[in-house]
């Protein structure tokens, strides 16, 4: 608790605390505001739009649950557990590697490791989309350099795959995870490591009983980042496997822009509505918990 | 580091101790950090070789050479530049205020202010461009009369798209939050605000001169985050539209492979230089920043 010591000359420290009180919350105002109006108006009419369906004989407008139905059949459904499938896959793998990336560099007593992995991280983590998928068909495409080098066809590779796909997005989500948790880390006070070694504590037992439940709230806030980023991304799978991979982005994108078909469009918002109760619920898990332990390191 | 306490006795224990604590971490620590390497290494040099080195040709720099001429390289480039500007600027004049003010005065505001910077990321940019192609087409239908039909020209202007800055500070509201979240989390903002006010500062002395400068790391990077994601942004651009950077690179990539993965790697170089050029501009606080802060265990492991 922020106690001001009362100064002197200046008035009782109890009216400066109040001061900022009434008015502050007016500088959060621009920012909800401006959420709300490009952010709430089109979610706004893409949830509309995904539950409502306008007759073209009568032009009447109407709710309907048809277009949710359709959304979670066949193809589409097919889609949406794919994307699901890769998400998670990516997310935990390029979790843990995150961590271990971040803790070699933050135990590390070299600066300029420290700034240049930062730095990498930052291009790296959003080094996503198309030049990404390019950068890799070059790399471990069918005449890549690596996959003629390392002769990688006749091992099964593919990168136009459910693996290759994996592999690709690690490259930014692996970065991702690194920038988010470095903070985190930094916060694990060195006294707590000092008083658990003093106490007798190993290494393995610090981690345990210290170190994980401290970090378990951004661990989560990355996973949550990985896999939300992992489930949106759209231009690296387009780039990549065109459809050969069955993913809910690229389904809408085809809904979107390929077809006119009476209905499709529909067919995109409600897809994009399955999306968004997907990654809804992995955040409605996530927020609570963060809250939760978010104290420790203040 | 272990030895705190200095127990006489103990002294030669401990330090045997921690001499063997220091060592195991240093092998993990190079694995990691050289299977990390190898991994992001090896797809940039091989995409480089792959730009320069065609197999029973020999080496050849012409994928490189003939960017600068070709057709909208430059109008793209500029455009998304440009776009990064304009993005850059919304979210932080949006972004730290709100912060900084749910920090000071208002904690009840904190978790809705979170949630509406975390939505976004539940939202997918595709779902969003649906979204906003929606609103789009239906907004001149209802509003053709009003002042407001103006606006949604406006906004789409083809020269320089203000709905492409709209959708950006969307999709980067979260990382910038993150960012400034993480920075306002290391500095005691109450306590800094509180002393330079009762130095007699002004509340925009305060924010400039004390707040801003303890931020300037997670501002930095809150800017290079947004900066790398407008450069790269490729699904909303192209299916409203409009072409920037990255939806050029596809365009391009029809036609000429290797150019298209030379841009590529020098659009990943134009980033990393920016941001070493940035990052230098916020190094200089370190110390501040580690001052500020409890002490942080990067400096002394």
């Amino acid at each position: 608790m922020p106690v001001p010591s009362p100064s002197p000359s200046g008035p009782a420290g109890g009216t400066r605390r109040r001061r900022p009180g009434p008015r502050t919350w007016l500088a959060a105002l621009p920012l909800l505001v401006f959420t709300g109006l490009c952010f709430g108006l089109p979610v706004g009419a893409l949830l509309y739009g995904a539950v409502t369906g306008t007759d073209r004989a009568t032009g009447a407008t109407a709710l309907t649950g048809e277009h949710l139905q359709r959304s979670l059949q066949g193809p589409y459904l097919g889609s949406l557990v794919g994307s699901v499938q890769l998400s998670a896959l990516t997310a935990v793998i390029g979790s843990v590697a995150g961590v271990l990336i971040a803790q070699a560099i933050v135990t590390s007593r070299r600066t300029w490791l420290r700034s240049a992995a930062l730095t990498a991280s930052g291009v790296l983590a959003n080094f996503g989309g198309v030049p990404l998928a390019f950068a890799f068909i070059a790399t471990a495409g069918i005449s890549g350099v690596v996959t003629q080098l390392a002769d990688l066809g006749s091992l099964g590779w593919n990168l136009y795959s459910f693996t290759g796909l994996a592999v690709v997005y690690l490259y930014f989500l692996t970065p991702l995870m690194v920038l988010v948790i470095i903070p985190a880390l930094d916060g694990l006070r060195p006294q707590w490591r000092e008083a658990a070694q003093n106490t007798g504590a190993t290494g393995w037992q610090f981690w345990r009983m210290v170190g994980l439940p401290v970090l378990a709230p951004s661990l989560l806030g990355g996973f949550v980042l990985l896999f939300g980023s992992a489930f949106a991304a759209h231009a690296t799978a387009a780039a990549l496997v065109g459809g050969s991979v069955p993913l809910v982005t690229l389904k809408i994108a085809d809904a979107l822009s390929g077809n006119v078909l009476v209905g499709q469009e529909n067919v995109a918002l409600a897809l994009s509505l399955d999306m968004i109760v997907i990654a809804g619920l992995v955040m409605a898990v996530y927020l609570p918990l963060q809250r939760r332990s978010a104290r420790w390191l203040r | 580091m272990a030895a705190i306490t200095t127990d006489a006795g103990n002294d030669a224990a401990q330090s045997t101790l921690a001499e063997r604590r220091r060592r195991r971490p240093r092998v993990w620590r190079g694995l990691v950090l050289a299977l990390a390497g190898l991994y992001f290494i090896v797809p940039l040099v091989a995409s480089f070789v792959f730009t320069v080195h065609t197999p029973g040709q020999g080496v050849s720099f012409e994928a490189y050479t003939g960017i600068l001429g070709a057709d909208g390289f430059t109008d793209s480039l500029l455009l998304s530049l440009g776009l990064a500007a304009a993005t850059i600027a919304l979210v932080l004049l949006l972004a730290v205020p709100a912060l900084v003010a749910v920090r000071l005065g208002a904690p009840r505001l904190r978790p809705v202010v979170e949630v509406m910077c975390m939505l976004p990321l539940v939202v997918p940019p595709i779902a969003l461009v649906t979204g906003i192609t929606t609103v789009l087409r239906w907004g001149p239908e209802q509003l053709s009369r009003t002042p407001l039909y103006q606006t949604f020209m406006a906004v789409q202007n083809e020269s320089f798209p203000l709905v492409l800055v709209l959708a950006y500070t969307v999709l980067a509201l979260p990382f910038v939050y993150r960012s400034l979240d993480a920075g306002l989390r290391a500095i005691d903002v109450p306590t800094l605000v509180e002393a330079a006010r009762n130095c007699g500062a002004s509340w925009l002395y305060v924010i400039l001169r004390v707040i801003l400068p303890n931020l300037r790391t997670s501002l930095a990077g809150a800017a290079f985050l947004t900066l790398a994601l407008v450069l790269g942004e490729f699904t909303i651009a192209a299916l409203l539209g409009y072409q920037p950077f990255a939806v050029w690179i596809v365009t391009v990539s029809g036609a000429q492979a290797r150019m298209s993965v030379a841009v590529s790697i020098l659009s990943l170089l134009l980033t990393w230089a920016l941001l070493l050029l940035l990052s230098r501009a916020g190094n200089g606080t370190r110390t501040a920043n580690a001052m500020a802060a409890a002490p942080s265990s990067s400096k002394d492991q």
